[in-house]
C-alpha cells in the first residue's frame, strides 16, 4: 500500500484518498467548512490548507488534493498556521458575530474553529456586509449575513435532493446563497441543509429561539414515521421534544432524514390523548383507568370473548403486537390483522413483504423497476439513494404507475398493472434493459398490491425477479416497500388473519354486523369509522385523530419518543427505540393494558414486564433476536406465471407531510402542506 | 530590434486585407498540409525546441503543455483558445483576431492536430464584437475552402472550430473558469488537480492556450524552432506583441523581440513618455496583475519573463502601462484593487473577503485617512490572500498593492501624515 508522511508520521492509505482523509488516518484533525463526506468537493473555504513538501511553494487544499505515494505533508508548520489564521480572519471580517442571539451558538463550526485558529481581536475597521434574508419556505430560516459561502447547501440540494432550488448568485463579496425567486425548497429532504450549514445562516424555523443545545437532553433512537427506521437523535427538554437530528447509519438513512421525521415533532404535543375517556350518551367523558378497564371487561364478556377483533396501526411496535396477540389467543380469538391498507401478501412467505435486497444494495443497482411506488414520498431517504445510484451507476429506472416527479429521469412503462405482463414476457423496452443489466432490482409499493390482484402482482414480480441475472440463494432482487414501520414486524409475528385477505374493511364490516364484538384499534386511524358501526371500539393510541372520536373507550398510550419499542424496518432490520422522556398524562404502554385486562378477564397471560414481552417476541420469531441485523432469505418459491388484468394504479399516499396521526397534528406539517404542496404563498 | 522579415504578425495594424485572400498573400495556409503530415510528435517537438512560452501571462512552456495531452485516452480531445482578453492594458489578441484571423485559425488546426483534438473552441470576450464578427467570417471562409472541417486541408484530419462569445467576466479568462463557462455553468475556477490536460472540457483532455501562443505556432514550424529560439535569449525566446498604453505619445501594439529594453521599447515604438523619460513615474510592465516598477528600474530592465521576475515583477501579457509624474499612483493602484474586488468570483474565502477589504483600505490610503500601521496591515492582508486561493486572481489582486508599497511607501506615508496635519489644523 502507498504511504504518506503526515507530520513525521507515516501512514498507509488506499489509492483514491485525499490528503485530508489520510490526515484523519494519521489522527490529525484538519479544520474545514466546505468539505463534507457525502457531497462533492468544492475546496472553496480554504480552511484545510496544508503544506506539501517538494510541492508548490504555497499551501494546498487538503480536501481536494489526491494523496500520493511518498508525499510529505505538514499540518502544523508556520506556513499552515499562518494560512489558517488568515482564512479564519477573512471568514470573520464579514460575519456578524451575533453568536449570543444565534441558534447555531454552541454547535457552530465557525465558533469552534475560531476558538482554535482565530485572531484574538479584529483588525477589520470597515463596515461589515449585510445581506438580505431569503425566504426558503416554512422549514428553513435564513440569516444570510452569517453565510460563509461554503455552498454545502447548494451542493446538497443539487446533488442529493435533486432540486435546483438553491444557488449562489452574484460574484465576489456580493455573492449570495439564494432560492432565486424567494421560492420554497421543493424537497422532502430540505431540512438537512440546516445540519449541513456550518454556521447559523440556515437554521430551523420551527426551532427558532426555542433552546440552547446545552440545555437539551439528547437521546439516540430511531424514527418511526416511515418504513426506513432512520437513526435519529431526539433532543428534549422536560416532556417536550424540541428537535430531531439524523445520526449516521449507512445501512438505512446515511446521514439524512426527511422533513416529516425532523419537523413533525410539534405534533407530539398537540391533539394528545393524555387521559382515559369513556363514552356515555354518545359523549366522550374523561374517566379513570379502573372504570374504563372494568367496562371493557364487561363488554368483552357480554359480546363474546372469542369474537374480539384487534387491528393495529401505523406505529404499532412488536411489544404491542405480541401482547395483543397473546391476549387475543387467551380470549380464544384470532381475529387480528395489521393490513389496514389492504396490502396483500403470500401467507408464510416473508419475502413477500420485506425489502429483501437491503437498502444499501440499492446503491449497486444498475436498473430499478418501480411498481406502484412513489419512493420520494414513501421513503424519501431511499429515494435519495436511488438518485445517487442513478448518478453514480447511470442506473436506469422504470416505473409502472402514474407519472411522478422523482428528481431523476425514468422510463414510463405503463400506468396499469398489465405492464408487468409485458416485462415478464420480455416484451417491452424496459424489460430488455432490466434483463440485460448486471444488478437489477424490483421495488414493489403497496399501491400495487392493495387490490384483488395483489397476490398475483407479488407472484408475477417474484417470477420476474427469479429470472433476473443476479437472483441467487444469497441475493433476492425483489423488494416490497412498506410505508409503515409497524408492518414488517407485525407480519413477522403473524399478526394477520387470512379471513381479512382481499378487502379488510368489507370483511371487518361483515364480521361486526354479525358479531357486534369489541374492537381494539391500536392507534389505527386509517380505516373508515363507518366500517366499525355496531361494535364496541376501544382505541389505544396517543393522538385524537380520526377514529378516536368514534371510540367508546379511549386508552392513552405513549408516543414513539416516550417508550422503548422494538420494530422491524422494511428490510426486516430490528431496531429498538429509546425512551426520550416520560409519557404524557396517564398514558400506559399497551402491553401493560393487555396484561391488566387479562387479569380482569381471568385469562392469564404469561408476561409481567417488558423483558418478558421481549422474550415472547423472540419466542415467536427468532429474527427479532439481534438488534440492527436483518435475516432475509432468497427463495421466491411463490413465483408463478400469472396474467394480470387491466388495472390502473393509483398511489395510496396523497400528502407526504400529513399521513399519520402525529404529522396530521403538526402545525409545521400543515404549513408545509399549504406552502409546498398546495403552493400557497406565505403571508 | 526585430527585423521586418522576422515578424510573425504581418498585418497587426490591419493595413492589409484580413480575409482569406489577404492571408494567403501573407503565406498563411500555404503549406499547412505539409506541416501536419510531419506528425504531431514533430510539431510538439518543434514547439518545445523553440522554447515558446505561453503568451497569456503565466509563461508556461507551450510545448511542454501540449505534450501533457494523453496520446490515447479514448475520449475526445479539445483545444480551447482563450480569447477572453480582459487583463487591463492588454489589447494584443483583439488585433490578431480582427486583422489576421486566419493566422489564429491555422494555428488552431496545427496545434489541435498536435494534441489529437478534432474540436477547437475559441472563447472570445463578449465585448469583442467586431473581432468575433471577423473571426466568424474567417471561420466560414476556412470551412468553405476546406481548410477546416472534414478532411481539413486534405490531411484526412477532421477539424471543427467553434467560436463562443463570453459574457464579459474577467474571471472567465482563467483557464478552468473558462471551461466552466464554456460548459454553460457559472464561470468559477476549478480546483487543480485535475489539470485540464487530464480532465478539462466535459471531463475530456483539454489544452487551453492564449490566442497569441496558438497564432505563432504555424510560423514557428514553418521557419523552424531554431529561427524562433535565435530571437531573444535562453528560455525567453522569440518575438512578442507588446501593448503600450498610458502616458506615452503614441500608444500602440508592437511586435518586438523578447528581452528588448523597456526604455527602448517605449521610446522607439510609443514615441516616448509624455514629458520625456525623466517625467516617468512608474510602469506596470505586464498588465494590471503584475507589480509596478519605478523609473529607476525601468531605466535598465529588459522585457522578458526572467528579467522582470528578477525585479519582482512579471512579463504577464506584456501590456506596458506607462504612468508619468502626473499620475496619482496610489489612486491608480486603488482603481486596480476596485477592479479585482469587482471581478472576484466569490468562490473562495480569501479572494472574496480579501479583495473588498484591500480595496477599502486602499481607498483610505488614497485619502490618507489611514494609520501608518495600516500599511503593514494591508501588506499582511495581501500576503494572506496570495497563494491561498483556488486561482491566480487572488495573487493578481495582491501583487499591485505589494508593488506599490515596495516602491512608493514613502508617498503613502506622506499622505497619511499630511491628512493628519490637516485634521489637526
Amino acid at each position: 500500500m502507498p504511504t504518506i508522511t503526515i507530520d513525521n508520521k507515516k501512514v498507509e492509505f488506499e489509492n483514491g484518498m485525499t490528503v485530508m482523509q489520510t490526515c484523519e488516518l494519521a489522527g490529525t484533525e484538519i479544520p474545514r467548512f466546505c468539505y463534507h463526506e457525502k457531497l462533492s468537493i468544492a475546496g472553496n473555504c480554504r480552511m484545510c490548507l496544508v503544506e506539501m513538501e517538494k510541492g508548490p511553494p504555497k499551501p494546498v487544499a487538503s480536501c481536494a488534493m489526491p494523496a500520493g505515494d511518498g508525499m510529505v505533508i505538514k499540518t502544523n508548520s508556520q506556513m499552515v498556521k499562518k494560512a489558517r489564521k488568515g482564512v479564519m480572519e477573512f471568514l470573520l471580517i464579514n460575519h456578524p458575530l451575533d453568536c449570543p442571539i444565534c441558534d447555531q451558538g454552541g454547535e457552530c463550526d465557525l465558533q469552534d474553529q475560531a476558538l482554535h485558529y482565530g485572531f484574538d481581536k479584529s483588525r477589520y475597521d470597515e463596515n461589515k456586509r449585510a445581506v438580505k434574508n431569503k425566504h426558503m419556505g416554512p422549514l428553513v430560516s435564513t440569516i444570510m449575513t452569517r453565510c460563509i459561502h461554503c455552498t454545502r447547501c447548494v451542493r446538497f440540494s443539487t446533488e442529493i435532493a435533486g432540486v435546483d432550488d438553491l444557488g449562489l448568485l452574484g460574484r465576489g463579496e456580493n455573492a449570495e446563497i439564494t432560492t432565486y425567486l424567494e421560492k420554497t425548497i421543493d424537497s422532502e429532504l430540505s431540512g438537512n441543509v440546516i445540519d449541513l450549514c456550518p454556521v447559523g445562516a440556515l437554521t430551523s424555523k420551527p426551532y427558532a429561539f426555542k433552546s440552547r443545545p446545552w440545555e437539551l437532553s439528547k437521546t439516540e433512537t430511531y424514527d418511526v414515521l416511515d418504513g426506513i427506521g432512520s437513526s435519529i437523535r431526539v433532543d428534549t427538554r422536560g416532556k417536550q421534544v424540541l428537535r430531531v437530528l439524523p445520526r449516521i447509519n449507512e445501512d438505512t438513512n446515511e446521514e439524512w432524514i426527511n422533513d416529516k421525521t425532523r419537523f413533525a415533532i410539534d405534533g407530539l404535543s398537540r391533539q394528545r390523548l393524555d387521559k382515559v375517556y369513556v363514552k356515555e350518551n354518545n359523549k366522550l367523558n374523561t374517566s379513570d383507568w379502573n372504570t374504563a378497564l372494568d367496562r371493557i371487561k364487561d363488554e368483552i364478556t357480554n359480546r363474546g370473548k372469542e369474537k374480539t377483533i384487534t387491528l393495529s396501526g401505523k406505529f404499532t411496535d412488536a411489544e404491542t403486537v405480541i401482547s395483543s396477540k397473546i391476549f387475543s389467543h387467551a380470549l380464544g380469538s384470532n381475529l387480528y390483522d395489521c393490513r389496514f391498507d389492504n396490502a396483500q401478501l403470500i401467507h408464510g412467505e416473508s419475502e413477500s413483504y420485506k425489502f429483501n435486497s437491503s437498502i444499501q444494495e440499492v446503491e449497486n443497482a444498475d436498473a430499478i423497476l418501480l411498481v406502484g411506488s412513489n419512493p420520494r414520498w414513501e421513503a424519501s431517504v431511499l429515494n435519495a439513494r436511488i438518485r445517487k445510484t442513478y448518478i453514480n451507476n447511470n442506473c436506469k429506472i422504470g416505473i409502472i404507475g402514474p407519472d411522478l416527479d422523482l428528481n431523476y429521469p425514468y422510463h414510463k412503462i405503463s400506468k396499469s398493472l398489465t405492464g408487468l405482463n409485458d416485462i415478464l414476457e420480455n416484451n417491452s423496452e424496459f424489460s430488455k434493459i432490466l434483463f440485460n443489466s448486471k444488478n437489477p432490482i424490483i421495488i414493489v409499493g403497496t399501491s400495487a398490491i392493495n387490490n384483488e390482484q395483489g397476490e398475483s402482482v407479488l407472484k408475477i414480480c417474484a417470477n420476474i425477479a427469479k429470472k433476473l441475472p443476479n437472483f441467487s440463494n444469497s441475493f433476492n432482487p425483489l423488494n416490497i416497500l412498506n410505508q409503515d414501520i409497524s408492518r414488517v414486524g407485525s407480519l413477522e409475528l403473524s399478526f394477520v388473519n387470512q379471513y381479512f385477505d382481499g378487502d379488510l374493511e368489507a370483511k371487518l364490516k361483515e364480521k361486526i354486523k354479525k358479531n357486534k364484538p369489541v374492537v381494539f384499534l391500536l392507534g389505527l386511524d386509517e380505516i373508515s369509522p363507518k366500517s366499525l358501526d355496531g361494535s364496541f371500539v376501544v382505541y389505544c393510541g396517543h393522538h385524537g385523530d380520526v377514529n378516536a372520536q368514534y371510540a367508546d373507550i379511549i386508552l392513552p398510550t405513549p408516543a414513539y419518543t416516550e417508550k422503548s419499542s422494538t420494530y422491524m424496518n422494511i428490510e426486516g432490520r430490528v431496531i429498538q427505540t429509546s425512551r426520550c422522556h416520560n409519557p404524557l398524562g396517564e398514558a400506559k404502554e399497551e402491553w401493560k393494558i393487555f396484561k391488566v385486562l387479562s387479569d380482569l378477564l381471568e385469562c392469564e397471560i404469561k408476561f409481567n414486564n417488558l423483558n418478558d414481552v421481549r422474550k415472547k417476541i423472540v419466542e415467536h420469531n427468532k429474527n427479532f433476536l439481534e438488534i440492527m441485523k436483518t435475516n432475509n432469505s432468497s427463495n421466491l418459491s411463490f413465483a408463478s406465471k400469472e396474467k394480470l388484468e387491466e388495472q390502473t394504479i393509483s398511489y395510496n399516499i396523497s400528502n407526504f407531510y400529513m399521513n399519520d396521526s402525529i404529522s396530521r397534528s403538526s402545525e409545521t406539517m400543515a404549513k408545509c402542506t399549504n406552502e409546498i404542496l398546495n403552493k400557497v404563498k406565505a403571508s | 530590434m526585430l527585423r521586418e522579415e522576422d515578424k510573425i504578425f504581418k498585418n497587426l495594424y490591419g493595413f492589409d486585407d484580413w480575409s482569406l485572400k489577404g492571408a494567403n498573400e501573407r503565406g498563411i495556409w500555404s503549406n499547412t498540409k505539409e506541416i501536419i503530415e510531419k506528425g504531431s510528435e514533430f510539431i510538439v517537438g518543434e514547439i518545445k525546441n523553440s522554447q515558446l512560452r505561453g503568451r497569456g501571462g503565466a509563461g508556461f512552456p507551450a510545448g511542454l503543455k501540449w505534450s501533457f495531452m494523453p496520446k490515447d485516452s479514448g475520449k475526445p480531445h479539445y483545444l480551447v483558445v482563450n480569447a477572453d482578453e480582459s487583463e487591463p492594458g492588454t489589447c494584443k489578441d483583439r488585433e490578431i483576431m480582427r486583422n489576421d484571423p486566419h493566422l489564429l485559425l491555422e494555428g488552431c488546426l496545427v496545434a489541435g492536430f498536435a494534441m489529437h483534438a478534432n474540436t477547437c473552441y475559441i472563447y472570445i470576450r463578449g465585448e469583442y464584437y467586431n473581432e468575433a464578427s471577423n473571426l466568424q467570417k474567417a471561420i466560414d471562409e476556412a470551412y468553405e475552402n476546406n481548410l477546416i472541417g472534414k478532411n481539413a486541408c486534405g490531411t484526412n484530419w477532421d477539424y471543427d472550430i467553434y467560436l463562443h462569445r463570453g459574457a464579459g467576466a474577467y474571471i472567465c479568462g482563467e483557464e478552468t473558469a473558462l471551461l466552466e463557462s464554456l460548459e454553460g455553468k457559472k464561470g468559477q475556477p476549478r480546483l487543480k488537480p485535475p489539470f485540464p490536460a487530464g480532465a478539462g472540457l466535459y471531463g475530456c483532455p483539454t489544452t487551453v492556450n492564449n490566442v497569441e501562443t496558438i497564432a505563432v505556432a504555424p510560423t514557428i514550424i514553418r521557419r523552424g524552432a531554431e529561427w524562433f529560439s535565435s530571437l531573444g535569449r535562453e528560455n525567453n525566446t522569440g518575438s512578442k506583441i507588446f501593448s503600450i498604453s498610458g502616458h506615452v505619445n503614441n500608444p500602440c501594439n508592437v511586435e518586438e523581440e523578447m528581452g528588448i529594453g523597456l526604455k527602448e521599447l517605449i521610446e522607439k515604438h510609443a514615441g516616448g513618455v509624455i514629458g520625456g523619460w525623466d517625467n516617468l513615474l512608474a510602469v506596470i510592465p505586464g498588465g494590471a496583475s503584475v507589480p509596478l516598477l519605478p523609473k529607476s528600474i525601468c531605466d535598465t530592465v529588459k522585457m522578458d519573463f526572467d528579467s522582470l521576475k528578477e525585479v519582482q515583477s512579471g512579463l504577464g501579457t506584456a501590456a506596458v502601462i506607462v504612468m508619468n509624474k502626473s499620475t496619482d499612483i496610489v489612486d491608480a493602484i486603488c482603481r486596480l484593487s476596485h477592479f479585482y474586488k469587482h471581478e472576484s468570483c466569490g468562490q473562495c474565502t480569501p479572494c472574496r473577503e480579501g479583495t473588498g477589504w484591500m480595496f477599502r483600505m486602499m481607498e483610505k490610503m488614497v485619502k490618507g485617512s489611514a494609520q501608518v500601521d495600516d500599511i503593514d496591515k494591508l501588506l499582511d492582508v495581501t500576503k494572506q490572500i496570495e497563494g491561498h486561493t483556488i486561482c491566480a486572481l487572488g495573487d493578481a489582486a495582491a501583487w499591485p498593492i505589494q508593488g506599490l508599497m515596495r516602491h512608493f511607501r514613502p508617498e503613502v506615508e506622506r499622505r497619511i501624515k499630511e491628512y493628519r496635519l490637516e485634521e489637526v489644523a
